[in-house]
């Protein structure tokens, strides 16, 4: 009963900071409001049993993508009126649509959900465990595994070599 | 954590698509192109706890293993797009979407 409470809780304060993030004027204070969202995240995939997705998600995500993001913010040094201003029939159109996406996503996957066998959870209590993912991970996954270090490897060299400052266009 | 939340499912997809349309909201809006990507992470992040939801439900780590791919590909995703929008802002001295419609040198 508690837990309920508690999962509800924090899936309504995960949408109030996901609004924040959208809805705040300067992308810093965005930033910090996403930080906050995937805490959240973290504490649902917590309530779930996931608790080795939780602790990556904020590793990873808070503790690494976001630290990323904050560094190019403040390197950019952008000016108060930097921020540029939306059109209202922008924000008209977006929230027409925003509205239908809502409505058509929970349309295809209400029918989706109603025809499993269970209406409850009854979670594996050790299915999110670091045992039972290193298994999963290191036998039916492990050429997608040692792929995807390619693919990081690969992003590393674009990064840089995207960011490297070329000798004639410096003004 | 040993005791499990009872939570019907549809709460679940309620809520992942709330936050999917969200993010999908803040990219029509925005004209940041540090917030555009923003909300492409936490549109990714939706779709995460969806799968999450769904592997506890029906108890397969599979999906689990998906979500943790996702999280590497975000990190990729992020870097790239970090560094694309520094050497925009270099030639551009702007970060706003809206002048990058022109595909000119």
């Amino acid at each position: 009963m508690i837990a309920t409470i508690i999962t509800q809780l924090l899936g309504a304060l995960a949408v109030a900071a996901a609004m924040m993030v959208v809805l705040s004027k300067h992308p810093v204070r965005s930033v910090l409001y996403l930080v906050v969202t995937f805490f959240f995240i973290s504490g649902l995939y917590i309530m779930m049993n996931a608790q080795f997705l939780a602790i990556v998600n904020i590793i990873v995500y808070a503790g690494a993508i976001m630290v990323l993001f904050l560094f190019v913010l403040m390197l950019l040094n952008l000016n108060k009126d930097a921020e540029p201003k939306t059109p209202t029939i922008i924000w008209i159109i977006s929230t027409v649509a925003g509205g239908i996406l809502f409505l058509v996503l929970i349309a295809a996957l209400k029918d989706i959900v109603l025809v499993s066998q269970k209406d409850d959870f009854a979670p594996i209590s050790n299915i999110g465990l670091v045992e039972n993912l290193g298994n999963t991970l290191f036998t039916k996954f492990v050429v997608p595994f040692e792929i995807s270090s390619i693919l990081f490897i690969s992003a590393m060299v674009g990064a840089i070599l995207l960011a490297k400052r070329d000798k004639p266009t410096i003004d | 954590m040993g005791s499990t939340a009872t939570v019907n499912i549809d709460f679940f997809v309620i809520l992942s698509s709330l936050l999917f349309v969200i993010g999908a909201f803040g990219v029509m809006i925005r004209r940041n192109m540090i917030v555009l990507l923003m909300c492409i992470e936490l549109m990714l992040n939706a779709v995460n706890l969806l799968f999450v939801s769904f592997s506890t439900y029906y108890g397969n780590a599979d999906a689990q293993i998906f979500v943790f791919f996702i999280i590497v590909v975000a990190a990729a995703e992020a870097t790239v797009g970090l560094s694309i929008l520094i050497l925009a802002y270099r030639h551009l001295r702007s970060i706003d979407v809206s002048i990058f419609n022109k595909l000119k040198g």
